[in-house]
């Protein structure tokens, strides 16, 4: 019993954060058919900034703002300086995002050293929790709240502003989009930066679980592809469904068949590539 | 073939040049060409640009002077990468003609070349644990000084069973065969000393949360470690997390509870013991020499990785002078080699006839020292071999170390 109420939680507090790191992803690639490879990057960074300013003596709160804004000014900058003048080209654009997670790798390898650094929950939350006769980490509960608020947030925008609508109408259909005089230039922008504002923010909220370290960027790309791809491109409840389902996969399979642990990561995605390419809510007909 | 008339006097000349001041001259003065080859990026980087500031120290520190030749350091960066370690390895050797390489750093990375050091010869001290590289095909043109991956684990079974008095034990490794090989040593000597492993976990090496596996945790006296590079910090971190600290002892193998991870942890590291072939607060005088120079200029006690490569440059700074510094002949190098007994940082280092180190392995605990945390050597293991107590012919029998030999028959 105790396992299984653990390990759901577990599943539950995975699934948030995979939420986290992919929903800004889906964004991107949804409106801006970028797969953005240097999302694995911006989450780690986003972790690095965090423990930094953490070491300044800050709450996880103010390290959590301090990462959304530099990440997401970083995203606004690689969309408006690199990517803008790649548009159009699929392939360059992958190989130029792809090349820059190699910069971002050795950067941080060069300003943060090949050291973990460990980023600290708040100290109220690192006791773990007593409830029911069952011990489980608090900041976990933390993390799964955060990740609800967040895709709360991110609903409202998307259905009921302005901007929201304007990015569904792109995604929908860009061409007519631009023809109905929706500024196209200025929301990429707007978009690409709000993306790497949501994995800066992923990365602080995941740092105390993984910590800062080389590498974790390449971690967790694979699992954000993963999840864009089951939810089916450029549908957030499709992201939204799919990182819990994830998260429920990832967890128990690893605690029930360890030895197929990466083949029970990937068969979702081989599964819907095979037969429902279009993801499990996606728009875009195959 | 054309020769040009310039190409001809310059060939005569340096011909002439040749005769006159015979091959004598050229060979006392050649510089011993050193490659190292290490990761300098990518996530093993930590260890690897330890293992050359380790390197570079001992250099530093005499004269830039090895086996009383000059030293051509050439450092070569694989990421980690085992297809890149082999063109890094042709590159140093056939480019920059090294006598000598240092390295690689991971066990995949140094099967990867293996072949390549036979075909070409070149003597290669390695820092990879990769077990069967000195044991079932050893290859004759490599020596180890640092330990095989269950070197070190041996020991520290023996101890949780017959110091520490545990009965069930469960292990947690990297799903690699470093992390197999190790787990399957440990399990070996501790279930022969009437120890249960319980249960075995073997995480993917790049599983970014290790929360599903602590919550499976079976309820035993101790949990062993067998994690490298950033990986045991960050389950240890996970495990207090979770509420484990103080429910279940902990326990690591020689990568651990590095020196270069430790700098980094906080209290939940005190306590943990591990067993390693080094630890940066052994007292010897070539030790307590090194710690104090490398803190002072890194800010930080070398672990694993940096002493690797400063035991690995006064092996082949000993092994070189018995022959006086003679390199044209590889055979009489490799064979000076293996027979070194000479002190070193972690101690006498000495060979067996596989070319890997019969040393000390310490136990060490953290404790917290001055404000830091260091590995605090509570116990020795003296001479031990990468058979521990075992006869080498009935060693090399069994398989290979795996996730399958020994069997486990003790899981619940």
């Amino acid at each position: 019993m105790q396992f299984w109420v653990i390990q759901t939680l577990n599943s539950l507090a995975l699934g948030g954060l995979l939420f986290m790191l992919s929903s800004g992803f889906a964004l991107i690639f949804g409106l801006m058919r970028i797969a953005n490879l240097t999302h694995g990057s911006l989450f780690m960074i986003g972790a690095y900034v965090a423990a930094s300013v953490l070491r300044g003596g800050y709450s996880l709160v103010v390290a959590a703002l301090v990462a959304m804004v530099v990440v997401g000014l970083l995203g606004a900058v690689i969309e408006r300086f690199i990517l803008r003048s790649l548009s159009g080209n699929s392939q360059g654009q992958v190989l130029a995002t792809l090349g820059l997670s190699f910069i971002a790798a050795d950067a941080c390898l060069m300003i943060w050293g090949g050291d973990p650094i460990p980023i600290n929950a708040p100290e109220m939350l690192r006791a773990p929790l007593q409830m029911f006769g069952f011990t489980f980490p608090t900041y976990r509960l933390v993390v799964l709240g955060i990740s609800m608020i967040s895709a709360l947030l991110l609903y409202l925008l998307m259905e009921r502003t302005r901007l929201g609508a304007m990015i569904r109408a792109g995604v929908d259909d860009m061409q007519m989009a631009r023809a109905v005089g929706i500024p196209a230039s200025q929301l990429f922008t707007i978009v690409f930066s709000l993306g790497a504002l949501l994995a800066g923010l992923g990365g602080t909220v995941g740092g105390p679980m993984l910590n800062a370290y080389p590498g974790l960027d390449a971690d967790m790309l694979p699992l954000a592809l993963i999840v864009v791809i089951l939810g089916g491109v450029g549908s957030l409840v499709g992201t939204f469904v799919a990182s819990f389902i994830i998260g429920f996969i990832y967890t128990f399979g690893i605690a029930l068949v360890p030895d197929l642990a990466y083949v029970i990561l990937f068969l979702p995605m081989v599964l819907v590539i095979a037969f429902r390419p279009s993801g499990l809510f996606g728009s875009i007909r195959a | 073939m054309t020769i040009d008339r310039r190409s001809f006097i310059q060939g005569s000349a340096a011909a002439g040049l040749g005769l006159a001041v015979p091959n004598l001259f050229a060979q006392n003065n050649e510089p011993l060409r050193l490659g190292l080859l290490t990761v300098k990026t990518g996530p093993l980087a930590s260890g690897g640009i330890d293992m050359e500031l380790g390197l570079k120290q001992w250099i530093a520190e005499n004269g830039n002077m090895i086996g009383g030749r000059k030293v051509e350091l050439t450092v070569a960066d694989t990421g980690g990468v085992p297809a890149n370690t082999k063109t890094k390895i042709s590159e140093l050797n056939e480019r920059n003609k090294v006598h000598v390489i240092m390295g690689p750093l991971a066990a995949f990375e140094a099967l990867a070349v293996d072949d390549y050091i036979r075909d070409n010869k070149i003597p290669t001290l390695s820092v990879a644990a990769a077990e069967d590289m000195t044991q079932r095909k050893p290859n004759p043109w490599f020596v180890r000084a640092t330990s095989t991956s269950s070197q070190s684990a041996h020991p520290m079974a023996e101890y949780c069973a017959n110091i520490k008095k545990y009965k069930r034990m469960v292990i947690a490794a990297d799903d690699i065969a470093y992390g197999h090989e190790m787990a399957a040593g440990f399990q070996r000597v501790f279930e022969e000393n009437g120890g249960k492993i319980v249960q075995r976990l073997f995480p993917p090496l790049t599983v970014p949360d290790y929360g599903s596996y602590l919550a499976q945790l079976k309820n035993a006296d101790a949990i062993f470690l067998g994690f490298a590079g950033s990986n045991g910090f960050r389950f240890i971190r996970q495990m207090n997390e979770y509420g484990l600290k103080g429910k279940i002892a902990i326990v690591g193998g020689m990568t651990a509870l590095d020196e270069a991870v430790l700098k980094n942890m906080g209290d939940e590291a005190l306590g943990i013991e591990t067993a390693c072939w080094y630890s940066a607060e052994l007292n010897n005088p070539i030790n307590n020499k090194f710690v104090p120079a490398f803190r002072k200029a890194q800010n930080y006690d070398p672990g694993f990785y940096a002493a690797a490569t400063y035991v690995n440059a006064a092996v082949l700074d000993a092994a070189l002078k018995s022959i006086n510094g003679n390199l044209s002949n590889k055979d009489a190098l490799m064979a000076a080699l293996k027979k070194t007994n000479v002190p070193t940082a972690r101690g006498p280092v000495t060979f067996d006839s596989y070319g890997n180190v019969v040393g000390d392995v310490y136990i060490r605990k953290v404790e917290r020292k001055d404000g830091r945390l260091v590995n605090v050597v509570t116990k020795t293991y003296t001479n031990v071999s990468q058979f521990w107590k075992y006869d080498p012919k009935a060693f090399l029998a069994n398989p290979v170390y795996s996730k399958d030999w020994p069997p486990a028959k003790n899981l619940e």
